[in-house]
This record gives C-alpha cells, sequence and structure tokens, in this order.
C-alpha cells in the first residue's frame, strides 16, 4: 500500500515540472499558434543558471526567480526580435526554434560542461517528513502543492484578469482582438516570456528531483509534446491533466518496465489519438 | 537547345567521374551526399508536395538500417533477402504510424511523427540485447550482390549508390507528374476543395506517408552499408530534423531543391565539424538563418533571380 | 422523391446552437433559394450537406438515400458539388491544372501514380475545352492565386460544375464581385441545365429573386417560412427580420 502511496507522489511531483513546461508550451501555442521546439531549452537553461546562481547566491529562491527572468528575458528578446517575424508560418518556425534549441544546447556544454550536476534542495525543504511508517522527501511535497498553486495562479490569471480575457479574446480571434485594440503583439511578447518563465521555473525546481544534464532539453521536450498530445494544446486543464498523467506514467513505467518505460507513456498517447486526435480538453 | 543539353551531358559525366578524381575521404562524403538527397527527397514528398510536415522521417530510415544490418549480422541474409525484408519492417511502421498520426495535421501530426520516431530511437537505444544499445551495430557487411562483384571499394560502392538513387529519383519524378502528384499538391493547397471533388483525401495521405517512408528506408539501407555501421542516432530527432532542412534549405515541393539541399549541408557539416566542436552551434544558426532569410530555399532565391534578370 | 431533403437537422457547437430543427425539401431541376440575415445559419447549413461538418441530429437525403453520416467525398461522387463563400482553389497550381484536378475526380479520380497526368489528351483537351466554354483559355497557365477575384470566383464555380452534378450548391456566387461581373456570373447560373438541382445562397436580391422558383427564409438557425418568390416578396414576417437589422 505505501509503495502505491509513494510511488504516486513521486509520479504526480514530477508531473508538477511536466505541467510547469506545458502550459507555456501550451499558452504559447494557443496565442500564437507557434510549436515552441525550443521550449525543453528554456527548461535546461532554468537548470543550468539557477544553479550557477544557486552556487553564486546560496539562495534558492533567488536562484529560481533570477534563473526564470533571465530566461524569460531571452525568450522576450528572441520574440519581439526574429521569432516575430515567422508570424503564422508553420514550417519557418519549426526550423527556427530548432535551431535555437540546437544552438542553446550546445551552448550549455561549451558553459556548463557537459556532465549531469544536481542542484542541493533548499534549506526549508532538505529534510524528509513522516508519512506512516515511511519517509518521503519534503521536498517532493512542496512541489506538488507549489504546483497547484501555479495552476491556480494561471487559472485566476486566465479567467479573472484583464489580461487573461485578452489572451482569451486573442485566442479565440487574432484579428477581432487587434480590432477590439488589444495590442496583440505586446501580448505576444508578454506571453511568451511567460511561458519562458515557467518553463525555466521547472528546470530549477526540478533540479534537486532529476538533476541538470545536457539532454534534458529533448527529453522534456519529448514528454511536454505528450503532456500536450493528451491533454489537448492550448487548454490549461489539458496541461495539468495531461502533465500528472504522463508524470504517473512515467514513474510507474520505469519501476515496472525499467527498459520500456516509453511504451507506458506512448500507450494512452496512442489511444488518445485513435479516439480524439486533438487531445482531451484541445482545440481542433 | 544544345547549350542546355550539353550542360546536362557535362553535370552528368561529372558526376559519373567522380571516382577517378576523387580520393577515399571526399568520395565517401560524395556518397554520402546523393544517399541524403534521396533521403530529402522522400521528405518532400510528404512536405513540399502534401504540405504535411514531419519531424519523424528518420524512423524509417533507421527502421531500415537496423532491420538490413541485424538481418545480415544475425541471420546471415545476403542483400537480396534483406534489402526487401529491411524496406518491409520500414513500410510496416510506416503503416501503422501513418494510421495514427493521419487523424491529425498541422502541430499535432508534427508532434505525434515526432514522439513515434523518438518511440522507435528508445526502443533501439534500451534495447541492448538486440541493437546493441548506445554502442550500435558494428561491421555490418556491403551487399554482395553477385560472385564477382565486390562493393568494398569506395568506387563500387559509389556506383551502386549512384544507380539505385538515379532508379528511385526516376521513379519519383514520375510519381509527382501523375494525377496521385498532384493531387497531393492539390490537398497541400485546399483539402476542403479536394473533398468536395471527391477525392478521399485521408487515403491519399496515408498512401503518401507509407511511399515517402519506403523511400527514407531505402536510403537507410544504402546508409547502413555506407557506413558499415548502425547506432540509434540514425533515429534521433536530430536526423529527422536535419534531413527538415535540406528539404526547406534546396525549396521544398521541388524535389531537385532538397537533393541540392542534401548536398549543401553534407558538405557545411563536413566544414564545420572540421574546424570545430561546436559545429551543433552552427548547425543550429544555419536553421535559424534559413528560416528568417530563406523560407522558400535555394530553388526559390533562385527563381527569384531569375524573374529579376529577365525582368518579368 | 426530392433531389435533396434535409429532416429536422440541428447543429450544435459546443453550447451554441446554429442550427435548430432544420427541415428542407428541395424538388429536381429546382431553382431554390436560401436567404437570411448574417448568422442565420445558411453557410452552416450548407456545411451539414456537403458533410464539412457533421449533423448534430436530424437526416440528410441526396435522392433518397440518406447521406447523413457519408464523409464529403462520397457525396460528391454521388453527384453533389459545391461552391465557397471564400473561393477555394489549389493556389499554387494553374488554372488548367485546377480544372485538370476537377475533372481526373469526375472521371473516377483512379489513384494513377506512373504515367504523367499532363500526358493524359483526353484530360489536357476536357480542360481546354472548359476553360473555353468559359472564355478563361488567357489564364490557363496562370498560377490560380495570381488571377483576379472575379476569375477566382469563376474558376471556383468551373470547378464544381467539371463533374456535371445533379445537385449543386452556390454559396453567394456573387460576393464580392463588380457589376459586369455579377452580370456574367448571374448568366451563367441562368444557363446551367435544366435538370440539375440548384441550391443557393445570396444576398443580392435582384440576382437572388431572379434567379428562384422556390425561397426558404432562415433566421437564427431556424427556417422561418418557405414559398414562391412572390409570397416572400409580400411577406410581412421576412421584411421585419430583414428592417430589424437596420
Amino acid at each position: 500500500m505505501m509503495f502505491w502511496i509513494l510511488q504516486t507522489l513521486n509520479g504526480v511531483s514530477f508531473g508538477m515540472l511536466l505541467f510547469l513546461l506545458a502550459s507555456g508550451l501550451s499558452l504559447i501555442y494557443g496565442l500564437m499558434r507557434i510549436l515552441n521546439l525550443a521550449h525543453g531549452s528554456f527548461y535546461l537553461l532554468g537548470g543550468y543558471i539557477g544553479l550557477a546562481l544557486l552556487k553564486s547566491t546560496g539562495s534558492f529562491v533567488a536562484a529560481a526567480l533570477g534563473a526564470s527572468l533571465a530566461v524569460a528575458l531571452l525568450g522576450v528578446v528572441v520574440e519581439r526580435t526574429l521569432l516575430r517575424r515567422l508570424h503564422l508560418r508553420e514550417m519557418p518556425q519549426v526550423l527556427f526554434t530548432f535551431g535555437l534549441l540546437l544552438v542553446i544546447s550546445d551552448f550549455s556544454i561549451l558553459q556548463w560542461g557537459g556532465a549531469p550536476e544536481t542542484v542541493p534542495k533548499p534549506e526549508l525543504f532538505s529534510r524528509s517528513v513522516q508519512l506512516g511508517s515511511f519517509v518521503y522527501p519534503s521536498y517532493r511535497l512542496f512541489i506538488i502543492g507549489f504546483g497547484f498553486a501555479v495552476a491556480a495562479v494561471l487559472w485566476w490569471l486566465q479567467e479573472r484578469t484583464r489580461i487573461g480575457a485578452m489572451v482569451r479574446a486573442g485566442v479565440d480571434n487574432e484579428e477581432i482582438a487587434r480590432a477590439l485594440g488589444i495590442n496583440v503583439s505586446l501580448l505576444f511578447t508578454i506571453v511568451f516570456g511567460f511561458g519562458a518563465f515557467l518553463a525555466a521555473l521547472g528546470g530549477i525546481m526540478g533540479g534537486p528531483i532529476v538533476g541538470v544534464y545536457p539532454g534534458a532539453d529533448f527529453e522534456v521536450l519529448l514528454l511536454g509534446f505528450v503532456v500536450v498530445i493528451i491533454g489537448g494544446l492550448g487548454s490549461l486543464r489539458g496541461a495539468l491533466i495531461g502533465g500528472l498523467a504522463v508524470g504517473l506514467l512515467d514513474n510507474f513505467g520505469k519501476v515496472f518496465f525499467p527498459e520500456f518505460a516509453l511504451f507506458t507513456i506512448f500507450a494512452p498517447m496512442v489511444l488518445i489519438l485513435a479516439l480524439r486526435p486533438t487531445g482531451l480538453f484541445g482545440r481542433a | 537547345m544544345p547549350l542546355k543539353l550539353a550542360a546536362w551531358a557535362a553535370g552528368i559525366a561529372a558526376i559519373l567521374a567522380l571516382p577517378l578524381v576523387l580520393g577515399p575521404y571526399y568520395l565517401g562524403l560524395a556518397t554520402k551526399m546523393i544517399i541524403y538527397a534521396l533521403f530529402a527527397m522522400s521528405l518532400d514528398l510528404l512536405i513540399g508536395f502534401t504540405g504535411m510536415a514531419s519531424l519523424g522521417q528518420a524512423a524509417y530510415f533507421g527502421l531500415a538500417a537496423y532491420t538490413a544490418g541485424l538481418l545480415a549480422l544475425r541471420l546471415g541474409w545476403n542483400v537480396w533477402a534483406a534489402l526487401p525484408g529491411a524496406l518491409l519492417v520500414s513500410v510496416l511502421a510506416a503503416l501503422a504510424f501513418g494510421l495514427l498520426a493521419t487523424r491529425t495535421r498541422g502541430s499535432y501530426f508534427l508532434m505525434i511523427t515526432l514522439a513515434l520516431s523518438q518511440l522507435v530511437w528508445g526502443i533501439a537505444f534500451g534495447w541492448r540485447s538486440l541493437t546493441g544499445g548506445s554502442d550500435g551495430l558494428p561491421a555490418v557487411p556491403r551487399p554482395d550482390l553477385m560472385p564477382f562483384v565486390s562493393l568494398e571499394s569506395d568506387s563500387a560502392f559509389y556506383y551502386f549508390v549512384l544507380l539505385i538513387v538515379a532508379l528511385a529519383t526516376f521513379i519519383l519524378f514520375r510519381l509527382v507528374a501523375s494525377p496521385f502528384g498532384y493531387a497531393l499538391r492539390g490537398i497541400r493547397e485546399s483539402e476542403t476543395r479536394m473533398l468536395a471533388l471527391g477525392y478521399n483525401v485521408r487515403r491519399y495521405r496515408l498512401l503518401v506517408f507509407v511511399i515517402s517512408g519506403l523511400f527514407a528506408a531505402l536510403a537507410g539501407v544504402l546508409y547502413v552499408y555506407f557506413n558499415r555501421f548502425v547506432s540509434p542516432d540514425y533515429l534521433h530527432v536530430e536526423r529527422s530534423a536535419e534531413v527538415l532542412l535540406m528539404v526547406i534549405l534546396g525549396g521544398a515541393g521541388t524535389l531537385i531543391g532538397p537533393a541540392i539541399g542534401a548536398v549543401v549541408i553534407v558538405a557545411l557539416e563536413d566544414v564545420a565539424s572540421a574546424y570545430t566542436e561546436r559545429w551543433l552551434m552552427i548547425i543550429g544558426v544555419v536553421y535559424m538563418l534559413v528560416a528568417l532569410l530563406a523560407p522558400d530555399g535555394l530553388t526559390g532565391l533562385f527563381k527569384r533571380l531569375r524573374r529579376g534578370r529577365t525582368g518579368a | 422523391m426530392s433531389a435533396l431533403q434535409t429532416v429536422g437537422v440541428s447543429k450544435n457547437f459546443g453550447g451554441v446552437l446554429a442550427l435548430s430543427d432544420v427541415s428542407i425539401a428541395v424538388e429536381k431541376g429546382a431553382r431554390h433559394l436560401i436567404i437570411g440575415p448574417n448568422g442565420a445559419g445558411k453557410t452552416t447549413l450548407f456545411n451539414m450537406l456537403s458533410g464539412t461538418f457533421s449533423a448534430s441530429s436530424g437526416q440528410m437525403l441526396l435522392w433518397g438515400k440518406d447521406i447523413t453520416s457519408l464523409p464529403p467525398y462520397e457525396r460528391a461522387r454521388l453527384g453533389m458539388a459545391r461552391t465557397f463563400q471564400i473561393t477555394q482553389l489549389f493556389s499554387r497550381l494553374s488554372v488548367s491544372e485546377n480544372v485538370m484536378l476537377a475533372l481526373h475526380a469526375a472521371r473516377g479520380g483512379d489513384l494513377s501514380v506512373y504515367r504523367p497526368m499532363k500526358g493524359d489528351r483526353l484530360l489536357l483537351q476536357g480542360a481546354a475545352d472548359m476553360l473555353a466554354r468559359w472564355e478563361l483559355s488567357h489564364i490557363a497557365d496562370q498560377a490560380a492565386n495570381t488571377i483576379s477575384y472575379g476569375q477566382k470566383r469563376q474558376v471556383d464555380l468551373m470547378l464544381a460544375l467539371v463533374g456535371q452534378p445533379s445537385v449543386l450548391l452556390l454559396d453567394e456566387p456573387t460576393a464580392g464581385l463588380s457589376a459586369a461581373e455579377v452580370v456574367r456570373v448571374a448568366d451563367m447560373i441562368r444557363s446551367l441545365p435544366r435538370d440539375m438541382t440548384v441550391l443557393m445562397i445570396e444576398h443580392d436580391m435582384d440576382i437572388a429573386f431572379g434567379f428562384a422558383d422556390r425561397v426558404t427564409v432562415m433566421n437564427q438557425g431556424q427556417v422561418i417560412v418557405e414559398g414562391d418568390v412572390a409570397a416572400i416578396r409580400n411577406n410581412a414576417e421576412v421584411a421585419a427580420i430583414y428592417l430589424g437589422e437596420d
């Protein structure tokens, strides 16, 4: 019994990291129709920059915030200067964002070396807590709570604020949103930067759990895709449910079929594709 | 026009004469270019002609390569059996993946082709006992075509590849000029109209997906024979992206464009990797530059220049 | 047996009821007009009929055969053709290639993969004839996205007629055309074979009433009234619907 609870907690905590990544990916796609292949790279940079900041400042909060803001800034600059020239042109966007992925990936190796690193847990959550007859890392519990908090904040932003309404209008119909006087161009930049922020946050917060290493960008991008395939692109709810689903599938897959963990993730994805090609909550 | 004919003849003569003038390294590079040209043209069918952007073409390339290698190494099959066997495996995979993937379009299609391809990569990477895992399969023998025809020499293998790719190219050109080929273009331009005219669009999309996979598989088999080696990175998304770049750089929807794109990128990678370890970063920048500056590719650029010169 | 019939067709788009219990019968050889203010559901009805969207409930019959769950291409093969409010052409293909694709489908659309399409003499001739009949031979080799808007509309109509459909759905065929072009298209529609059944959505009242023998008026997804031209012209309710738009 305890085994199942522990594994579920592991799956959910990892799922929260995926949610952070997928929510940004989904948001960017929903508004801008861009499938950002460099999204995993934002995660990677968040981890690496966060680790560097942690080493120099000793404060986890500073590291997390600093790294996420830095990556958000990178996102804003890239979007404003380059990416926006490829508006609504799918192939160039694919090519461009993949090129960015390669550049960031190689840059990371150049800057921080190719060895995997571990990120120390923040002082507050460095100990384990008692769960029945088992001990469980409090940091993972924190991630679960943090993830739900972020989900709540995102939902509140989307449904209850003006900027959320503007995003929803832009998602529905860009032309009409523009006609209504919404500064769609600024909105795009803000959303892209925000998406990058969330991905980077996932990268540094995930550091103590999965570490920081080259290749994480590809791995997490792939998992992010499975999340939005299952949950549906453009849906916050889909990113959360899809994230939790993939997190659990990934975890239990690794536990039961370590050599073929990928199958446990892909099987439900294939099922969803057969039944609902646009995902559980996605728009066509 | 005698000048055009002379140019064509000279070009063909040059291609045929390469083994006489190039040393082994550069002849190998030329062989690689021709194999990649086929790979790129296979993807062009899908992307350029039908408008189905895929990041999973490497799956059929790599699957055929592994199958050909395994059939030769483990079962001792000769090329006459191993080649069709490898193609069959890839075609079946393309059919299975295609049935799933063609339920979607646009970004979902892109993600799914990537995910399915990475699934195959994961199998190759993880199933050490079968595939050798990350170490791959070494010592794959060159095809044993006939008792006294050896493909061990670079020149002989070059001509072998040239012959096969020339045949494949001929078939591809016929295919795109056929009603089927035009139907693909129709689907690219307006699926709605095609449906209203009575075309079973889903069937066409599935067919082109499989045919495209078949030609990618052929390229994969040639590549494993070329390298005498296969490893999981035959299947990695980086390879799918690489061939995608070749298609876009060369000019999607032209067949010849992607072939040229293949030559250019193979050359670029060769030069870059000779000068720096950071050649992936350079390639990444190339991707970004092509996306920003030349989305119609080299053939598009060429067309624009020609129009400019004639003042039309 | 009607040429085309809908029985209680409704369409629900995730909570928005675009069509509600629409029942229409179009007789063979009819010139049937659908009018109504914007948002009445006219194009949605067309999309139901052609199979672009599936009906949420109700039935559709083509020559008595239930086509409710048939995909668009099968309805086309049964003799239904349509034009589009926003022209749907194969933009980067030449006008001639556009027509050949339509013609190839009309002649069975076999999955020919080896012989060049442009080597098919019959196909080339058929396309050339069609273009000549419409006096568009001079744009045969131009890309469809480079011709004028009026020409695009004509090609859009031509593609629908290539297959000699038994039932033709025209979605605002004169939208955005100049006065001279409207006359041309109106002539073309008038010269359609009398045994072809034509269902048309149109906003231009002169064309519309000049063309129709029966009119269905729709508003907010429902059929309000149906009758011949005179009856509809004098119908107070119809006037109210349109005046209410001001």
